[in-house]
Parts: structure tokens; C-alpha cells; sequence
């Protein structure tokens, strides 16, 4: 087990094209870390970058202390598990798990051993005969798992594990996926680009996006302090709502001029915050989970607005209205008792507390 | 949080890290020293038995009958001037021309009408029609040089059971050119066939439905969907077909070997009989030599055709 | 779907008229395709079945002008105990056989190895290479045959069955190389990283993956490679010339015609017996023999 650091990774295809701006990242001995963001922006390369898939332009990858940008992945004592599963299709279950430690001249008991013992943690000990095509979706993703975990590594590397199962089983993995990591303890790169799955898994997740880390944190940390407006609008479903809007200072108190006449005072713990931005364009953030249907009233902070739905996507346990400011979609998340009607206005509730400013120039959060 | 900072680094310049001549491009280069190595018997195939061979036959074609004094083009020249070889120049074209149209269409109405058969039987019958492209055709035409035979050719039995005179299958020009093309025709419908009947099964069922549903009768269905789908394959397999019927030896050689009076010669058998029987070297490779140009320019079509095909399934 | 057939009640009678005459239609159809199916059978059959039924008869019977040819009247195997104990029609098959071998021998490592490197490992010129294995598939032996008639000369091996050993894998090769290529490049990519993370050098990822997973298409090239070197006619009938050293192919003709005199019966036999192994391995492995044939087109 071991700590994986990137420093300045770069990574550049041929005809100059820059799939790797430049990284850093420490991640810790025993540490989950997924790596998250849409296609195209970096996630799945730097992955294979620490795999040894890929060579890397420039920069060093470190795993457990020791440089390993010149060690091939077989020297890297690493194991990954891929989209695909990319299970060998003429073995069987019980090979597929044992070929890493075959190739490594493991004594046969031991590597008996190893494989039973996995497929003890991964619940699979009924498969061991059968063959890759005879395994369900599922079933071959324990056995990927599975033979990651026989070489006991210092690092697992999953790829999209979870892409090719359907909703109900990739939930049901998931908790699997991350069962197995509190047994093993093994230090884990997951790449997804799930955001629900990033959440639910890790420790810690990077937003990726173009090349470049937007930002790392806990869960939480990303959810409720985004860094940035792509992280703000990445993390959360539905998409934090991003109104654009004037801040004003009127007698020392800041209030937010958003379209349609509608004016939000700004929290007075941040009139400091965002006293030096008065007179500016800014884009107001806030997630539909707290634009409601008017309650907690008697808290401060909660600024009542109006408006009339144009969209109602009844959800079962909520129910999503949209409506728009201006040509912008806002969508606000109700109560499933409270009665909507399509273009009848009704009041809502902003809990401004949960605001967010983005500069619009910069794409920073304020 | 259990990691250090992280900071986003977005202003690295990516050029400004050394570039290492690191162990993992020399493994790198060991790889394709590697991979060369691999190659080499097959490069040492090609090279030393087929482009070898290739550039030695056009210097043979430029020496004399004994080999001992270099003449130019003029074994080229000397056979344009002889009867014999345009006979063999023609006969060749109408060979192969008439042979593979007949082969396309034998094997497109069979691909269809297997096509259309239940699965189960359909299996069965494709296994028997492909019987005569699986015996060496160096011994099925032996079959064939004996229902030809001018005293017990068990097919004018049958003509004379209905009446008709009995034909000189292989003595008669006409006929004997009949006879060479129809034995070529038995031998290679079955590979159309099997190749038409892979192609319509690649054709996705939606299209004929989403046609069905547009109002398109069985003819139409052929026309827009089936014959476009196919249209890649079939000019592959024509243009193969072409090459390999162009060049033939076995058929002719052994039914009729270019007789009567040199009319059922084609380039193959031709080359032999001046090459090899008559010990003229230089003149036999002449005649090969002389399908290279059309033989190229079908290949080439073939290749373009196979890398589209490619294309279109990978993509 | 109840509701609309309900609403449409007053135009169901037309309607079913209409589908029956579609089913009629259909009947028909397939009545047309069984017939059309037969003819060719017929015709495709015929000189296989020609060729049984004269094998079975005694010279006697054969020279009998006033029977009828396509039924045997006393069925005797004498054609066939005479190739076999007298002649060298068992030489023959044994050449055949030992050439065959060694040349499917040959052809499968030759290509094999060319196929993992041109499908896998990306080097300086290997696209060129690859198109220029499909073009080497499509030169005709009727292309070269002369030349390498000089070269084999040269060689020394002129009349020996070394010389096919050398010349066949020019036939086979290329196209099994081709095939291969094609086989191999359409393995997901993920299995040699999974083999690679594994620890597997190229070569145990060959033996070990890529060769097992491309099985059937090492079956289907491995089929081809064996028709093409049993059935070659024109290079054993150019370089071989004495009866001990040649192959089926040319051996049946020249040992059993003899001047004018054909024994059509032995011939026949001859044929038969020779036709039997690619028969054989058809009969048994139809699907792998289709799908090398129909490859060349669609792979690669």
C-alpha cells in the first residue's frame, strides 16, 4: 500500500494536442480518490498515466515514494479494472484471477489461496469454473475486482467500472466497490463520470475538466464550496441554477438585482464578502434543493419570489418546477403535496444562505 | 482531507519538463525492433518469393530464347505480332469476363433464395452447394474431363435419350470454350454465393421492416435496401473473382490444354506451354508479364473497395 | 392495439383477405426457392456423383457403350485396392500429406507472428506492410510461376518436394497474415492493458491471449492454408517432374494415362480419394472453412 503523487503531469499527443495540462495531486496511503468530469477532460489519461498505459510528456508520477514514469505497468504493482471488464474470455473464472500471479511464478497453494480468499470477499466462490460468457454484467465486474484484488497491489485503478451496467445494479456495485475498499484498504483511483458515483465513493473527488484539476475536496466540501462554476454546476442534480445579476450596495446593505424585477437581499454575514463587488455583473447560484415552496419562514435569510411554473416533472418523492427569468431556466425543487398548476404563479422560497456568487469573467466563486 | 494541498496548475508550460530518453521509450524502440522481428519471415516470404520473382521475370522477359543475349522489348513485340496470342488475349477476356458474370449472378439468386429459406434447412442446403468450391478444382475437373469424353461422355447419353446429337464437348472450339467457362462457373458460383449470403445477413432486419412500412415491394426491397447494402461486396468479389479467373491454369489446363488449335489458351496455360514445355523462358514470362497491368489496376480496386468495408464496419 | 382494430372493424374483412394472399405469396415463393435449389444441386452435384459411380465399375463395365452411364450395374472396389497396392498412388498421397503439413506448419507461425506485430505493436511502416500483405494475396501463381521455375533451378531443388515447401508459402501466407491481422486487431484493446498490468510480455500475451481468444480465426486460417497446399496444381506440375516425387494433383493424371489409354475407372477413384480429405475437414468444420473464405472481404 502506498501514496500516489503527480507533479506537473503533463500529457501531450502527437500533433501537439494537450489531453493533461499539467497536474498536481497527492493522494494519501489508503485514500479513495475518484476522478470526475465530463468526456475529453483528462480523467480516463491521467488514470492510465499512473498505469503506465500511456507514457508521460512531462512531469513525474510517484507511487509508494518511488518515480515510475520509465516502469512499465508490470513493475508498478498496480491492478486495474476496466470499463469493459477485459476479462480473458478463454479462461475461466478461477484463471482469469490467477494469470497475474501464474506470470509471476507464485507457488500454486498460494495463489489457490489468494483467489479463494477474494472470491470470499467478492462473493463469487459459486463462479470459479465457469467462463467470462457465461457471468452477468455484475458477476464479470466482481471478477475484474477480483483480480485486482488476488496481486494485492499497492494501488487499484478503476476505469468507468460501473458504465456498462444498468442503473440498478451500477447502485448495487457501488456499495459493493466500496464494501471491498474498507476490507482491503487498498489505495484507490477511481475515474467516473458520474458525479452521484464520485459522491458516494470517495474520500476525497477531483473535478476534472480540459486538462486541469478544478478543484479536490471531500463530498461535501465540493457540494457546499465550490471552488469554481464549473464545479458549481457539476456537483448536484439538478444543476445549480446560475441566474445572472447586478449586486447594488443601497445604504450599506447589498441586495441582487436579477431579471424580472426581482431584487434578493444579500445575507448580512456576507455584506463584507462581497461589499468590493458592488455595481457589478455576477451570476447568482443557487440549487434547486433550496428553492422551494415557502417554509422555515422564521429563519433569516429566506426571501420569498414569485413565479409561475412552465415545466412540472412530477418525480415521486419531489417534484421539479422550471420556470424562466429572462430566457434563463431556473428550476426549483417542491414538496410533491404542493398543488402547481402550469402558468400559475406561486410563491417560492430562496434560501439565500446557500447562495453562491460566480464572477462570470473568471468563472471563480466569489 | 488526508491528502496535501492540491493545487490546479493550469500555467505549467507543458514543453518546459526535460524530456528523458527514458527506460520506457527504450522499451519503447525495443518494441518495434521487436515487432520487425516478428514480421521478418513474412517480409523474407514476400520479398525473396514474390517482388524478387516479380522484378527477375521482367529482366527474363528481355533476354533471348537461350538466355544469353538481352533483347528489350522485344519479346513483347514479337508476340503482339502472333495470331496465336491475341487468340489468347481474347480468350482470356471472354473467360473471365463471361465466367465471373455468370458466377454473380448464379450466386446472387442463390445467396437470395437461401437467404429466404427457414434456418434450419438453410444450413443443409448451403453445405452441399458449396461441394464444388471445397474439391481441388485440379481434381474436379478430372469429373468433368470424363462427361466430356468424345466416346462415353455420359452427358451426350443423355442428349441422345432426348433426341439431340451428341456435341464434341472439348473438340469443337465453340464448345470447347463453352466447356472451359462452365466448368469455371460450376467451380466458383459457390463463393459468390457464400460471400452474397454473408453480406445480405449483415443487413440489419430494421431496414427491410422500416421499408416494408414505407411501402416498398419485394422488387423495391431489392433495388434501395439490399442491392446498396451489398454494393461493396459484390464490387469486391467481382473484382476478386476477375483476378483470380483471369490468371486460371487448372481448369483449362486439364480439360482442354488450349486445344483445338490453341483456342481455349489463356494466359496461364499459354505461359506454361512456351515457358515450360517449349523451354522458351523469356518468352513464357513475357506472357505472364503481359496480365500484370490489368491484374494491378483490379487490385488496386479490390483494395480500395476491402479498406471502405473496413471503415464502414468499423464505423 | 384492441382499440384500433375495434375502430376499424368495417375494414378487417379486406384486410384478412389481404394477408392471406401475402402467405399464399410466400408459400409460393419458397416452393420456387426449393425448386431453383434443386436444379443447382443437381447440377453442382453431378460430377461428384459422376465420379463415384464410375469408380465403382470394372473396366469392363466402363467400356460397355450400350448401359447407361450414371448407374453402376456390378459395384466393385477394384479400382480402388489396385491404386492402393500397386503404383504410386499411396507415394503420391503421402507427398501431398507431408507437403500440406508442413507448409500449414510454416504459414501459421509466419503469420501469426506478422499478425501480432502489425495488429499490436505499431512500428515504422507497418500500415504499408499490412496493405502491401493484401496485395501480395491477390498476385496469381500464373503471375510468377516462370521465374521462380528459374530460381528453384538455381536452387538445385528442380524435381523435389522441398521446392513446394519453399514456393506454397507464398500462396498462403499473405492471406492468413491478412485474416489474422483482422482477428487480432478486433480484441478489445483492454485485454493486452489487463495482460500488460498482469505482467505478461508480449510473447506470453501472444501464447497466452491472443492466440486462444483468436482461436476460431486461427482454425479458419489454418483451414485455408491446408486447401490451398492440397489442391496447388500449376507449381508441382511445373518443378516436379519424376513420378516418386509428385503430389496428388499431377500424380493421378500422369501415372494413370498412359498414352491414349485412360483407366477412368483408377482415375476416378484417384480423384475421389484425393477430394476426400478437404471433404473431411469441410464436412466437420464448415463454419470455421466459411468463415476464412468470406474473411479475406470483411476483415482487416
Amino acid at each position: 500500500m502506498a501514496q500516489v503523487s503527480l507533479r506537473k503531469v503533463v500529457k501531450e499527443y502527437e500533433g501537439g494536442v494537450q489531453a493533461v495540462k499539467g497536474i498536481n495531486l497527492e493522494i494519501a496511503d489508503h485514500e479513495f480518490v475518484v476522478l470526475v468530469g465530463p468526456s475529453g477532460c483528462g480523467k480516463s489519461t491521467t488514470l492510465r498515466m499512473i498505469a503506465g498505459l500511456e507514457d508521460i510528456t512531462a512531469g513525474e508520477i510517484a507511487i509508494g515514494g518511488t518515480v515510475v514514469n520509465d516502469i512499465p505497468p508490470r513493475d508498478r504493482d498496480i491492478a486495474m479494472v476496466f470499463q469493459n471488464y477485459a476479462l480473458y474470455p478463454h479462461m475461466t473464472v478461477y484463471e482469469n484471477m490467477a494469470f497475474g500471479l501464474t506470470l509471476r511464478r507464485f507457488p500454486k497453494d498460494e495463489i489457490r489461496r489468494r483467489v479463494e480468499n477474494a472470491a470470499r470477499i467478492l462473493d463469487i466462490g459459486e463462479l470459479l469454473d465457469r467462463k467470462p460468457k457465461a457471468l452477468s454484467g455484475g458477476q464479470r465486474q466482481r471478477v475484474a475486482m477480483g483480480r485486482a484484488i488476488v496481486r494485492d497491489p499497492k494501488v487499484f485503478l478503476f476505469d468507468e467500472p460501473l458504465s456498462n451496467l444498468d442503473a440498478k445494479l451500477r447502485v448495487q456495485m457501488r456499495v459493493e466497490i466500496k464494501k471491498v475498499h474498507q476490507t482491503v484498504r487498498t489505495t484507490t483511483v477511481y475515474v467516473t463520470h458520474d458525479q452521484v458515483e464520485a459522491m458516494t465513493l470517495a474520500d476525497r473527488v477531483v473535478v476534472m475538466n480540459q486538462g486541469n484539476i478544478e478543484q479536490v475536496g471531500t463530498p461535501q466540501e465540493l457540494y457546499h464550496r465550490p471552488a469554481t462554476r464549473f464545479v458549481a454546476g457539476f456537483i448536484g442534480s439538478p444543476a445549480m441554477n446560475m441566474i445572472p445579476a447586478r449586486l447594488e450596495n443601497s445604504a450599506g446593505a447589498l441586495r441582487l438585482h436579477l431579471p424580472g424585477e426581482i431584487v434578493l437581499p444579500v445575507p448580512a454575514e456576507r455584506t463584507q464578502r462581497y461589499a468590493p463587488l458592488a455595481g457589478r455583473e455576477v451570476l447568482f447560484g443557487l440549487r434547486p434543493e433550496h428553492l422551494t415552496e415557502p417554509k422555515n419562514l422564521d429563519r433569516p435569510n429566506i426571501a420569498l419570489v414569485e413565479a409561475a411554473p412552465e415545466v412540472i416533472e412530477p418525480m415521486g418523492m419531489e417534484t421539479m418546477m422550471i420556470f424562466s427569468l429572462d430566457g434563463t431556466e431556473v428550476t426549483a425543487r417542491l414538496d410533491p403535496a404542493v398543488p402547481v398548476e402550469l402558468g400559475r404563479k406561486m410563491p417560492l422560497a430562496a434560501d439565500l444562505n446557500q447562495m453562491h456568487l460566480i464572477d462570470p469573467q473568471s468563472g471563480r466563486v466569489l | 482531507m488526508t491528502g496535501g494541498n492540491v493545487i490546479a496548475a493550469p500555467g505549467v508550460p507543458a514543453a518546459a519538463a526535460p524530456s528523458r530518453p527514458g527506460r520506457l521509450r527504450r522499451i519503447a524502440r525495443r518494441r518495434s525492433t521487436l515487432a520487425f522481428l516478428m514480421t521478418l519471415p513474412l517480409l523474407a516470404v514476400i520479398g525473396g518469393l514474390v517482388a524478387y520473382p516479380f522484378f527477375y521475370a521482367i529482366y527474363l522477359s528481355m533476354l533471348n530464347k537461350r538466355m544469353t543475349r538481352f533483347v528489350g522489348l522485344d519479346n513483347f513485340a514479337f508476340l503482339l505480332t502472333r495470331e496465336t496470342f491475341q487468340f489468347v488475349v481474347w480468350q482470356s477476356v471472354i473467360f473471365a469476363v463471361s465466367a465471373v458474370i455468370a458466377k454473380a449472378l448464379i450466386g446472387f439468386i442463390l445467396a437470395h433464395v437461401l437467404h429466404a429459406l427457414p434456418a434450419k434447412g438453410q444450413r443443409k442446403w448451403r453445405g452441399m452447394l458449396l461441394v464444388p468450391w471445397v474439391i481441388p478444382p485440379a481434381i474436379s475437373t478430372l469429373a468433368w474431363w470424363w462427361l466430356f469424353d468424345p466416346t462415353y461422355s455420359a452427358i451426350n447419353w443423355m442428349l441422345m435419350g432426348i433426341g439431340a446429337p451428341p456435341i464434341a464437348w472439348l473438340g469443337e472450339p465453340g464448345w470447347a470454350r463453352f466447356a472451359v467457362i462452365l466448368v469455371n462457373v460450376w467451380y466458383g458460383a459457390p463463393f459468390f454465393m457464400i460471400m452474397y449470403l454473408a453480406a445480405l445477413k449483415s443487413v440489419p432486419d430494421q431496414l427491410y421492416e422500416a421499408a416494408a412500412i414505407d411501402g416498398a415491394t419485394g422488387w423495391q426491397k431489392l433495388r434501395y435496401v439490399t442491392v446498396p447494402m451489398m454494393k461493396n461486396i459484390i464490387a469486391i468479389t467481382v473484382l476478386f473473382s476477375l483476378i483470380v479467373t483471369f490468371a486460371n491454369f487448372d481448369i483449362v489446363r486439364i480439360l482442354t490444354n488450349g486445344g483445338p488449335q490453341d483456342r481455349t489458351h489463356i494466359f496461364g496455360t499459354y505461359a506454361f506451354q512456351v515457358g515450360i514445355q517449349s523451354g522458351d523462358i523469356p518468352l513464357g514470362a513475357a506472357v505472364s508479364l503481359f496480365m500484370f497491368p490489368i491484374l494491378a489496376v483490379f487490385a488496386v480496386f479490390v483494395l480500395r473497395g476491402v479498406t471502405r468495408r473496413s471503415k464502414e464496419m468499423a464505423g | 392495439m384492441s382499440g384500433a382494430s375495434l375502430t376499424t372493424a368495417g375494414a378487417a374483412a379486406p384486410a384478412y383477405r389481404k394477408v392471406g394472399s401475402i402467405r399464399r405469396e410466400r408459400r409460393w415463393a419458397l416452393i420456387g426457392a426449393y425448386v431453383a435449389l434443386a436444379v443447382f444441386v443437381l447440377f453442382f452435384l453431378t460430377p461428384p456423383f459422376h465420379m463415384l459411380v464410375t469408380s465403382l465399375k470394372s473396366s469392363a463395365e466402363i467400356a460397355d457403350l450400350s448401359g447407361n452411364p450414371w448407374v453402376v450395374r456390378r459395384p466393385t472396389l477394384e479400382n480402388y485396392w489396385e491404386l492402393l497396392q500397386q503404383g504410386n498412388y499411396l507415394l503420391h498421397f503421402r507427398n501431398s500429406v507431408i507437403v500440406t503439413l508442413v507448409v500449414v506448419a510454416v504459414t501459421m507461425v509466419i503469420s501469426t507472428l506478422a499478425a501480432f506485430a502489425l495488429a499490436r505493436m505499431r512500428f515504422w511502416g507497418s500500415a504499408t506492410l499490412a496493405t502491401g500483405v493484401f496485395l501480395t494475396y491477390l498476385v496469381p501463381e500464373t503471375l510468377l510461376f516462370i521465374p521462380l521455375f528459374q530460381i528453384i533451378g538455381g536452387l538445385g531443388l528442380y524435381n523435389n518436394l522441398l521446392a513446394m515447401i519453399l514456393i506454397y508459402p507464398t500462396l498462403t501466407v499473405p492471406f492468413c497474415t491478412w485474416i489474422m491481422i483482422g482477428y487480432f486487431s478486433s480484441i478489445p484493446k483492454e485485454l493486452d492493458e489487463a495482460a500488460l498490468i498482469d505482467g505478461a510480455n508480449h510473447f506470453q500475451m501472444l501464447w497466452r491471449i491472443f492466440i486462444p481468444v483468436a482461436l476460431p480465426g486461427i482454425l479458419a486460417a489454418t483451414i485455408f492454408a491446408f486447401t490451398v497446399s492440397w489442391a496447388q496444381f500449376l507449381y508441382p506440375m511445373a518443378f516436379l517432374v519424376s513420378s516418386e516425387n509428385m503430389v496428388l494433383t499431377v500424380g493421378i493424371v500422369s501415372d494413370l494415362i498412359r498414352g491414349d489409354t485412360f483407366q477412368w475407372g483408377k482415375i476416378m477413384a484417384g480423384a475421389l480419394m484425393a477430394a476426400a480429405p478437404p471433404l473431411l475437414v469441410y464436412a466437420f468444420l464448415m463454419d470455421y472453412y466459411i468463415a476464412g473464405l468470406t474473411a479475406g472481404a470483411t476483415k482487416g
